[in-house]
This record gives C-alpha cells, structure tokens and sequence, in this order.
C-alpha cells in the first residue's frame, strides 16, 4: 500500500538559528491516526507545518503521490486540513458559515456550492445551529468544531490536528474523540494529552530534539518515556 | 465573554432591520450628503431631518434613549468647532455644526445598529470599496474582540500582582503590540492552509427584494421633497 505522505530526511532551520527538524523520516498510510508525542520544542508543530507547505525545510515531501512544490502545493493544501492549535487563529471571518465556505470559496467553488459543502461539514460536526454566529462567541469546544468544519469543507484526505484538546474541558475531549473516531480521513494530531492519544490513535511517534526517536503504539511510546498520566490518589 | 450591545441590536427584526444593506448604506448617503449641504439658517429642514430619523428609529424597534446617548459621543468634538463659531459671532453656524454632526452620527448609529457586520461589509464592497479596505476592516472588527480580551486579562494580571505602574504601562503595550503581531502571523498561517491567494472570498449578498427597492424609492422620494422644500 503507498503512504498518503512519505517525508525523508526533512530538515529545517528557523531564522534564529534553531536547528528545529534533523532529518525526520515519516509515513502515513491511510485509515491511520498517527499521535505525535514528544516535549514542547521538540519539533512536532514545525513537523506538521510543514505537511501543508506552510515551512520549507531541506529533505523530501510526498503528500498522495504529489511532490511538494509551488505547482502542487494548491492541491496538497486541499488534501491536507490543517486543525490549529487555537481556534481563534483560525476562525478568522465574521460568522461560521462565513468561515467555513472560506476554504472552498479559495479553492474556486461556486458559492452555492460551497454554501452547501459548509452546511454538510456543520452538519458531520454538529455544528450546523451555530452558522449565523460569529465565532468569539463560541465556546472552546465549539470553536475546535467549527475549525475542523472549515476544513472539512474541502474535503481533505488528511486532517492534521495541532493541540486539538487544549483549552476543552473533559466532556469537550470526548465529544472531540466521538468526533474524530467518526472522521474517515487519515490523521495526523500532536498533542500532550495521553488519554485522549490512546483513545484515537493508531499508532504514536515520539519526538526528541527535532529527530524521531521512537515508534510504536500509544501505550508503548507512554511507558518508554514516562509520559503515564499521574497516578490517582 | 465580551458582549457588545450594537451587535446584538444588529441581529434583532424590525422592519429597518430587514432592508437590504445596500439599500440602507444608499440612503445614508444621500442622507449624509445632504444634511452636510444643508444651510445653517433653515430650521425647517433641520426638523424635517429629526422627523424623519425619529421615524426610523422607531421603525427599528431600537431603545431611542440609548441610541440617543450612543450618537452623543460626537457632541464634545462638535462642540468644540461650534464654540469657536459662536465665538465668531455666527451663533447660527455654531447651532447648524451641532445638529449636523449629531443627526449624522445618528443616522450612521441606525444604519450599523440595525445591521450585521457581516452584511454590512457585504454591502460596502458591493457599492465599488477597495476590497483591500474592507478586508482591513473585516479583521479590525475580528480580532478587536480577541486584542481586547488580550489586554483585559494582562489588567486582570497586573491587579494580582499590584496593578499597573505608571513606568511598566509602556512594557504592557509593547507586549500587547508584540502578541499581536505573533497573532496576525498566525492567522496569515491559516489563511495560508485553507488557499489564501492574496483576496478575501466573501459570499455575495442576497439579491434586492420589490421591499427593498419601495424602501429605497421612498427614501430617496422623502429625502428629495424634504430637501426642495426647505433648502432649494
């Protein structure tokens, strides 16, 4: 079976020297969740930034047998949702219809139909009472919801979530994993949170100092590198 | 979370509320227009103006009062250039700059109380504005409400630890601009993943209804008569 995205030897420098990626070799294969675990700066963001073009690093990029360039990058953008890690970055239009049909709008849909892929994406997310409000007044979990809509209206073959639990509350987490287990779409979603990794992901990957340095189940990356929830009690 | 009474005021239904942008942005303009060129000595015409915002501001069903205090903001600028027109000795100028600059603060007050931003700015790129400026202010009006929380939670902060101090206040602005700045990448990251080609998308606006055009036919109609039969 071919990865949805292949990346070898990716590596990349921010302005201020910071060595972020060294040489990163990765693949997706569909129907996965894959989890990125690993330390804040340890480089899964700037990983998956760079998944939807948005860094260039040095190293290759295959994203559904496309090469990550300026001629492809319009369609690896549709096929690859990016999730931020706050919502408030990413809902960035007046109301959440507005925002939602802004993604297909961008990609050239006619606004009818656009209106509609926004209507069913509101609707996979429940979201669908909420399209005349304007997104600051959403709760946290409502705007993580209207953020995946958005990207959902484009009908991607990839989600990559960033931090998707930050800021919800528990009852917000596991509407979020009923939300995300229901999804077809591979996925890739960093985040801290060892609960909420083990109840979608189907395998983990483990990030230390921008190389990866272990891969294996959620369970096995937890254990190998004492990142167990606390104990009760 | 923050609540802000004019946005509120905009999703409420009232016949004004119901008019088609487009429609109410045209007659504030003609509105706008004439009442800057309305002569100062013509106390009829600036009761005839009253009248007729009066009427409106009952159409939407709108709390007059707070409407009324809301375009009070302008009066201390007014007042300024009306004082030094009375100074002058053109008590009539002085008077005319007030109740110019009051009824068109308030026809703009009605105008965005009655409807939402969202087809507001609709209507203000459909009437020839630069995309750029609409897309500019599309974003001020956003994330105001994001900069403002920003700014409220580093008070809530700085009153923990013992409020604001006059020397660290410069310190708190620079880390709001600085934040703000880290902010507005962010969104051009976004924007960026979901296609952003250099031009904001915006769903067209509705198309005009035979109410709307009554609307505007009898605005225009009003406004004329009111206008030849007092200035001309």
């Amino acid at each position: 079976m071919d990865p949805l995205i292949r990346v070898s030897g990716l590596r990349f420098r921010y302005p201020d020297g910071t060595e972020a990626l060294k040489g990163v070799d990765f693949e997706l294969f569909p129907g996965e969740t894959v989890i990125l675990l690993g330390a804040n700066g340890s480089g899964k963001t700037t990983f998956a930034l760079h998944l939807n073009g948005l860094l260039e690093g040095e190293g290759q990029i295959r994203v559904c047998g496309l090469p990550m360039d300026k001629i492809s990058l319009p369609e690896i953008r549709r096929r690859v949702g990016m999730v931020f890690q706050d919502a408030d970055e990413q809902l960035f239009m007046p109301t959440v219809m507005e925002d939602v049909t802004y993604g297909p709008l961008n990609l050239g849909v006619e606004p009818a139909e656009a209106m509609r892929l926004a209507r069913e994406a509101l609707e996979q997310t429940g979201m669908s009472a909420a399209h005349a409000k304007a997104p600051y007044h959403l709760s946290a979990g409502e705007k993580r919801r209207v953020a995946i809509a958005g990207v959902l209206a484009m009908r991607p073959d990839i989600l990559i979530l960033d931090e998707p639990t930050t800021s919800l509350d528990p009852p917000g987490q596991r509407d979020l994993v009923d939300l995300l287990t229901a999804l077809p779409q591979s996925k890739i979603v960093t985040t801290h949170d060892i609960a909420f990794a083990r109840a979608i992901g189907t395998r983990a990957v483990f990030f230390e100092k921008g190389s990866i340095a272990a891969l294996g189940t959620v369970g096995d990356i937890a254990s190998r590198f004492g990142w167990e929830p606390l104990p009760r009690g | 979370m923050h609540y802000l009474v004019m946005e509120e005021w905009a999703r409420r239904d009232s016949p004004l509320h119901r008019r088609d942008a487009r429609v109410k942005m045209i007659l504030l303009l003609v509105f706008l227009v004439w009442i800057g060129t309305a002569r100062p000595a013509q106390p009829e015409a600036y009761a005839a103006y009253a009248s007729i915002l009066l009427v409106a501001a009952l159409a939407s069903r709108l709390p007059l009062l707070s409407l009324l205090w809301r375009a009070a903001l302008v009066l201390p600028f007014a007042a300024t250039f009306a004082l030094l027109s009375w100074m002058a000795g053109d008590a009539e100028r002085a008077a005319s700059l007030v109740l110019k600059s009051s009824f068109s603060a308030f026809a703009v007050l009605l105008v965005v109380a009655t409807t939402p931003m969202p087809a507001l700015l609709a209507a203000v790129e459909s009437l020839a504005a630069p995309k750029m400026l609409v897309m500019v202010v599309q974003f001020l009006y956003r994330y105001l409400f994001v900069l403002s929380e920003k700014a409220q939670h580093m008070w809530m902060a700085a009153q923990c630890r013992g409020g604001i101090r006059r020397a660290s206040a410069g310190g708190a602005i620079a880390v709001l601009f600085a934040s703000s700045h880290a902010r507005a990448e962010g969104i051009h990251r976004a924007m960026l993943a979901r296609g952003f080609a250099g031009h904001m998308p915006l769903i067209r606006p509705s198309s005009l209804h035979w109410l709307d055009i009554s609307f505007l036919a009898t605005g225009i109609l009003v406004l004329s008569l009111g206008r030849w039969l007092w200035i001309l």
